[in-house]
């Protein structure tokens, strides 16, 4: 036991990936299936409030590549249930959890998406936001999970491009959209600076995640990324990021914000937010409204099988 | 029928593996979600597929994989450590012989 | 050289662009709500293709009226009663079951009719075509085995396979109905009429249908029609008024 735990640790100091056949600490595996499900749980339920526009995408072209991206992110959560397989949990029971409200998922998809410009406004803020999580979390520990976030990686940037020309567009163009814009920007700012999770000092699973290599860097770190280079992309863009106290630091020579409202992230974090209760249960109707379907497709295979075998 | 005895029954899980050009190896890029062969291909495309051209496809039931363990390392892979015979460096050939025939 | 008057090139394209914007247009629909993630994959692969052959037939029917209105106007500014899709298009999506036989009855249509349609002697819907049908090809194999996996699963699935099937018959008829578009002169070698493809097609989904345990149901003189002169169900109404919503809203603006 005392060798295989050596390996493990020496493995990880190495640099070496664990992989799912390999000797791992209990909580090694428990976190790590906490961690992947939840990522897994974001891309799905994100799927649903920028699904909510594909049906009224304004052009054919815009209606084509949201749908491609929407799609991309059923894949993305595809590859993830399928790396916290390899832990030993399946893949019902995570939507279980999900479906029972045990499960967490990022709290940016129980926002709503009121305009064209929130379509935007995700593909450039979230998607960034979670470019910089997903790029940062690629090098971690567990061979699965880092190979899944490599080919999501790769997939996501187009996310953030369709995303950041929507809102160019809409910059560009008539003073309604350009309003729009800035509406939008004003709602998804805040929320999605949260992305990043709790403060390092108020995030209770880092230093044994710093440790076993599945975090790698700290969530301010990560957030302070997200926002100096957000900032500029704004200048550009012309808007205005709604945060008065947001100045430059010439020394650090990075973007300070004002504090974010933690009382509102954990309140939408612990189902209260506007969308909470319809995410959960379009994702739980999907699966359960069509369990039907599986049954049929196990049933017909079972039948084939017979049919093969007496012939 | 046996549809209650279905109910709780997965669709089995199947790697799958990739080939991008004719000639290469087909790679491992992941896996799917199937009740049978056809849907386990068809998935495969779909969710491996989007992008990339592909030339062929292999799936396999995940349960059908034997594999090497941890406890094994050692005796299945080290003793390949010493075999330096079988690389071709480890062989000395007299000077100028091998750019013998592109100097001709 | 055409009738100066004469429309039926514009026309025809139109209604095969309207087919695959309103079919694509309900698949999508499902991205977010299918029976397992892989599906939601499959499905809104589908729906990409469709809409990606609405995008080119209406690009096309805009350069033969030279572009008096662009593929987005004609998407995005056209009422109801200017679509000319097929009324099977436009039902809404129902159960699985229904998007399925659906499915399979317009991609056993489509297949046949872009076969054909690939040795146009008309450009644009030759090249169209001969791309499309290899994306239709495999449509009809992800509908084709779905058939025979809810027609044939369980006794629940086939009820339900069987009641679409029982509704969708009705609005079969209306794909093989060649009328005096089709059958205009100026597009003599350039189409396929519908009518010739409705034996072939009938053969083969029948037998499929049948391997999938299915009734075909009784031969009915109640098949509906109306789409392609622009008569539809009051189902388009509404996707319409929602895909139209943006657009309209903001007339002149770009997106
Ligand atoms: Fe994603
Ligand atoms: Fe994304």
């Amino acid at each position: 036991m005392v060798d295989l735990e050596l390996t493990f640790e020496k493995n990880l100091s190495i640099g070496q990936k664990i992989e799912p056949r390999d000797w791992m600490p209990e909580n090694y595996r428990k976190q790590l299936i906490r961690l992947i499900s939840q990522h897994a749980h974001s891309e799905i339920v994100g799927m649903l409030p920028e699904g909510n526009w594909i049906t009224r995408a304004p052009s054919l072209r815009r209606k084509i590549a949201l749908l491609a991206k929407v799609q991309d992110e059923a894949g993305h959560g595809l590859y993830l249930y399928c790396a916290a397989e390899t832990l030993g949990i399946s893949r019902e029971e995570m939507f279980d959890q999900l479906h029972t409200k045990k499960a967490k998922y990022s709290s940016i998809f129980n926002y709503p998406t009121l305009t064209w410009a929130d379509i935007g406004m995700i593909g450039w803020l979230v998607d960034g936001a979670a470019i910089i999580n997903q790029t940062t979390m690629a090098k971690c520990s567990y061979g699965p999970y880092s190979r899944g976030l490599l080919r999501i990686c790769k997939e996501e940037n187009f996310h953030k491009i369709q995303g950041m020309e929507i809102v160019g567009i809409l910059c560009s163009g008539t003073n309604e959209q350009k309003e729009m814009a800035q509406e939008s920007l004003n709602r998804w700012w805040w929320p999605s600076l949260m992305m990043f999770g709790p403060h390092d000092t108020n995030s209770p699973n880092s230093s044994d995640l710093m440790k076993w290599k599945i975090k790698i860097k700290s969530n301010d770190e990560l957030r302070q990324r997200f926002v100096d280079m957000t900032v500029e992309q704004a200048k550009v863009f012309g808007l205005t990021i709604p945060d008065p106290e947001l100045k430059f630091n010439t020394e650090t020579r990075s973007w300070e914000t004002g504090e974010i409202n933690w009382d509102e992230f954990y309140s939408v974090i612990n189902g209260n937010g506007l969308c909470n209760n319809e995410r959960i249960s379009a994702r739980r109707s999907a699966y359960e409204d069509n369990s039907w379907v599986r049954d049929a497709a196990t049933s017909y295979k079972i039948k084939k099988n017979k049919k093969a075998e007496a012939a | 029928m046996s549809t209650e005895q279905n109910k709780n029954e997965q669709w089995e899980i199947w790697e799958v593996f990739l080939q991008e050009k004719s000639g290469e190896p087909h790679s491992h890029a992941g896996s799917v979600r199937a009740a049978d062969k056809e849907m386990a291909l068809q998935n495969a495309r779909d969710v491996y597929g989007r992008r990339d051209t592909i030339n062929n496809i292999w799936i396999v039931k995940t349960k059908d994989i034997t594999a090497t363990n941890i406890e094994d390392k050692t005796s299945f892979f080290d003793s390949t450590d010493d075999k330096v015979y079988r690389h071709p460096q480890f062989y000395k050939l007299p000077d100028g012989i091998k750019d013998a025939f592109k100097k001709r | 050289m055409h009738l100066k008057n004469d429309n039926s090139l514009f026309e025809y394209l139109v209604r095969l662009g309207d087919d695959r914007l309103i079919l694509g247009h309900r698949l999508s629909e499902w991205c977010g709500h299918a029976p397992i993630l892989e599906e939601d994959i499959a499905l809104a692969n589908i729906a990409q293709d469709c809409i990606g052959h609405a995008t080119h037939f209406l690009n096309a029917a805009s350069e033969v009226e030279n572009k008096i209105k662009t593929a987005d106007e004609l998407t995005y500014f056209r009422d109801a009663i200017d679509y000319k899709n097929l009324l099977i298009m436009e039902l809404p999506k129902g159960d699985f079951a229904f998007t399925i036989v659906r499915q399979f009855l317009v991609d056993s249509f489509t297949f046949l009719l872009y076969e054909k349609l690939q040795n146009s002697g008309n450009k644009f819907i030759s090249d169209i075509t001969t791309k499309a049908l290899k994306e239709v090809q495999y449509h009809l194999r992800h509908s084709s085995q779905w058939v025979l996996r809810l027609g044939d699963g369980t006794e629940l699935s086939h009820e339900k396979t069987q009641n679409a099937l029982n509704i969708l018959w009705l609005y079969t008829n209306e794909m093989f109905e060649s009328d005096e578009i089709e059958n205009s002169p100026s597009l003599k070698n350039f189409i396929t009429k519908s009518s010739d493809l409705e034996s072939e097609w009938e053969n083969k989904v029948i037998s499929h249908l049948q391997n999938a345990t299915l009734k075909i149901p009784e031969m009915q003189t109640n098949y509906l029609s109306g789409g392609r002169r622009g008569i539809h169900t009051e189902h388009l109404g509404h996707l319409l008024s929602e895909m139209q919503i943006v657009a309209r809203t903001y007339p002149g603006a770009k997106w």
